[in-house]
């Protein structure tokens, strides 16, 4: 069980030259992620859902300052530990692209990724992973800038997923893909899910979060507002709890596609 | 992980403040060395030929010379002579890169033959290169501010000329000629205030770089002239006395340029990272 | 009237993106256009707003070519408004480029007037793209080529910025092409759709 509790988070930022304050941009952040589930987290564009994953797997830049806990099966996760286990237990999918080598081909990536896992025979590893993810033969060998964005994705999946790692965090995998790709990608993570690991899917696409979701929680401006089950978006949102996750449900453009307005969403003030 | 205290704001822990105090001491270091230099020009051209060869001490902290002179004025003075080649030097091959990378955006045969030259000139070692140019021009500090800005140019053109080609690619370019602005309007309004960082980081990254090669130049012979108290000349005359053991001569005036050096580098380094968007908070 | 007639274009000899490709857009219509990644959607959105010349055929605005120079009356708008805006500008300056909006039109798009002293990384991604949204609806703007323009915003800041841009459309007789994946929202907006394939269009049932 990963367990957030209380996250907060406040960057240090220069306002002019000299002087810094601190920006807080995660209030309360509260989650569970358990074994064999996919736990979708979503929310809009800069309410700050890809700082948690980075505070989850201990990659914060050095100006952010973190208080509440972190916890991996009921132990502190502090960074000595997440130094320890990143990679090999937990496995971060990052949002951007740019996270792949442009000058090594993608099979020698995934293989390092494998090294760096601690997993017996990388090479081979490296091409499950791969082959898991639908990129076989001359596709697998190329080098980052000859792939489409589609396939530099499945990549960075491959190198998640090469060194069995137990626990997942997909930051906005599908973000620029057309649907096929979008729908190969997300069914990857369910599989991962259904064999046992924690996947936490990060993403804005509420729509498509639920085709493959357990769970989801609903966040905004650095706080999470609600965890439902998957099943509780439907119809007008009765079963939801938040005034929020109801409007973004309804938001929806196959729903009623509606504007909310501000004083039925006290959170959109 | 558990909580933690709210982090200091103020002066203390801020990791800018090792930057500002540093350049405030290499400015205050660098303005007296030029204000002395009057005064330490005397002292470095005083021979005494009763202190020949004094080891470090009290009077002579650095030591003196074969003639007798201070080595501590002759070192400082060598300095002040590097920097200002070396920001001749800097200035001129910024313009250089600059002017370059501007003719290279205007079209794409431009732009190759400005990657030939680019990929020739690194192709060539360049010390020989300075020593051709600093020779052809027949030596002296001319010769040298002109041979080092000459090799010095072509990385700096290369980033300058892959930054303009990104800039000219960027959407809110594109846009705002769609907008009515003019291609002047996007040049001033867009694309140089975009590239002005990058001038002045490469420019400053440049200086350290043009003060080595003036010190190799006129230590193999080729630069400033054997009369001039340069670091170059010091180091050149000081190994005829390393083997008999008058190590001074030769350990402070490298050492200084070696100071200088870093100094200058650590600067650039951290100003580039202060005009790198997502360095500058870390 | 909005009028390609008969579009090639392509960025290397012997490859066409586009293939004799012809679309017409009406003052007031919505239309919509999708494809697979790498269809072209983007290149044919980028030429109609004059960001790209044809190799052959023509484009046209009320029978007329369209101006070389001065403001563009068929606008593009990105997917992404962090690379459609200076980010060394203010967003006061920013408006500013291509009009100046009052302020009660920059409330309508939920701009508040702080914004215009900040910087676009201040601003999230969905409040960018409304400030890259009325930018580019200055008088003289007759089209405009909404290129994905909220694949990457949530679903309320999605519904938000249609809502108003409709608004606006309806209220200068705008014509607007949307590109996009989501098919939901393609039938919300549009009176009829497109699919781009092989480098030539099709009408979607």
């Amino acid at each position: 069980m990963l367990e957030i509790d209380r996250l907060a988070l406040d960057f240090l930022r220069y306002r002019g030259l000299w002087r810094r304050a601190a920006i807080p941009c995660l209030h309360d952040v509260s989650l569970t992620l358990a074994r064999g589930e996919l736990h979708a987290v979503v929310g809009a564009s800069g309410a700050g859902k890809s700082l948690m994953a980075q505070a989850l797997i201990g990659l914060l830049p050095g100006n952010a300052r973190l208080r509440g806990s972190l916890r991996l099966d009921g132990e502190l996760l502090d960074a000595t530990r997440q130094a320890a286990l990143r990679g090999k237990h937990l496995a971060l999918i990052p949002q951007s692209l740019a996270a792949l080598d442009p000058l090594v081909r993608s099979h020698h990536q995934v293989t390092w990724a494998a090294r760096r896992a601690g997993v017996n025979a990388p090479r081979a590893a490296a091409e499950r992973a791969l082959t898991d993810v639908g990129l076989v033969g001359d596709s697998a060998r190329r080098y980052p800038h000859q792939l489409s964005g589609g396939m530099a994705r499945r990549v960075l999946l491959a190198m998640a997923t090469a060194g069995e790692a137990e626990w997942l965090i997909a930051d906005e995998p599908s973000v620029g893909l057309d649907p096929a790709h979008r729908a190969g990608v997300l069914e990857q993570l369910r599989r991962l899910a259904d064999a046992g690991k924690g996947v936490l899917l990060i993403t804005h696409d509420l729509r498509h979060a639920l085709s493959v979701a357990d769970r989801v929680t609903v966040f905004h401006a650095g706080t999470t507002l609600e965890t439902a089950p998957a099943t509780a978006f439907q119809g007008r949102g009765e079963a939801l709890s938040s005034d929020y996750a109801r409007a973004l449900w309804r938001a929806l453009p196959d729903n009623d596609f509606a504007r909310p307005a501000v004083h039925e969403v006290p959170q959109l003030a | 992980m558990s909580t933690a205290p709210t982090p200091p704001l103020a002066l203390r822990g801020n990791p800018r403040l090792g930057l500002a105090l540093g350049s405030l001491a290499l400015l205050v270091a660098l303005a007296a060395l030029l204000l002395m230099q009057p005064q330490l020009a005397e002292r470095a051209a005083a021979s005494d030929f009763q202190a020949r060869l004094l080891a470090p001490g009290a009077e002579h902290w650095f030591g003196t010379d074969v003639l007798g002179r201070d080595l501590l004025a002759r070192t400082l003075q060598g300095l002040a002579l590097s920097l200002w080649v070396g920001a001749a030097a800097a200035l001129l091959g910024t313009l250089i890169a600059l002017s370059l990378a501007a003719l290279a955006s205007l079209d794409r045969r431009l732009d190759a033959m400005v990657g030939l030259l680019v990929d020739s000139v690194l192709g060539l070692p360049h010390l020989i290169l300075l020593i051709l140019i600093a020779f052809a021009l027949g030596g002296g500090t001319q010769a040298v501010i002109i041979a080092v800005a000459l090799t010095h140019w072509p990385s700096l053109t290369r980033v300058l000329r892959a930054e303009l080609l990104q800039l000219q690619q960027a959407d809110y370019v594109r846009l705002s000629r769609r907008f009515g602005k003019s291609r002047r309007y996007v040049v001033w309004h867009h694309l140089l205030p975009a590239l002005l960082p990058h001038c002045l980081v490469g420019g400053l990254l440049l200086f350290p770089h043009a003060i080595l090669h003036e010190a190799a130049l006129t230590f193999l012979g080729f630069g400033l002239s054997p009369g001039q108290p340069a670091i170059g000349v010091l180091l050149a005359e000081s190994m005829r006395y390393l083997s008999a053991g008058y190590w001074w001569l030769g350990v402070f005036p490298g050492l200084g340029l070696l100071l200088l050096v870093l100094a200058f580098d650590r600067l650039g380094n951290a100003l580039r990272r202060l005009l790198t968007p997502r360095e500058a908070q870390q | 009237m909005l009028e390609a007639r008969d579009i090639t274009l392509g960025y290397r000899p012997g490859d066409s993106v586009l293939r004799g490709v012809s679309l017409r857009l009406a003052a007031g219509e919505w239309v919509g256009l999708s494809g697979a990644s790498g269809s072209g959607k983007s290149t044919l959105g980028r030429l109609l707003a004059g960001h790209h010349t044809p190799r052959r055929g023509s484009l046209r605005l009320d029978a007329a070519p369209l101006p070389p120079h001065g403001l563009h009356p068929v606008q593009w708008l990105p997917q992404v408004p962090e690379l459609a805006v200076n980010p060394r500008w203010r967003i006061g300056r920013i408006l500013a480029e291509a009009w100046t909006p009052d302020a009660a039109l920059r409330r309508r798009f939920g701009i508040a007037d702080d914004w215009l002293e900040r910087y676009p990384h201040e601003l999230s991604g969905g409040e960018l793209q409304r400030v890259a949204v009325l930018r580019s609806l200055a008088p003289g703007v007759r089209y405009l080529i909404a290129d994905e323009i909220s694949s990457m915003l949530d679903a309320i800041t999605q519904a938000e910025l249609w809502q108003t841009l409709a608004e606006i459309a309806e209220q200068r007789d705008l014509g607007v092409l949307v590109i996009g994946h989501d098919q939901a929202l393609l039938k919300r907006l549009c009176q009829h759709q497109l699919r781009l394939e092989n480098g030539q269009l099709w009408a979607e049932p």
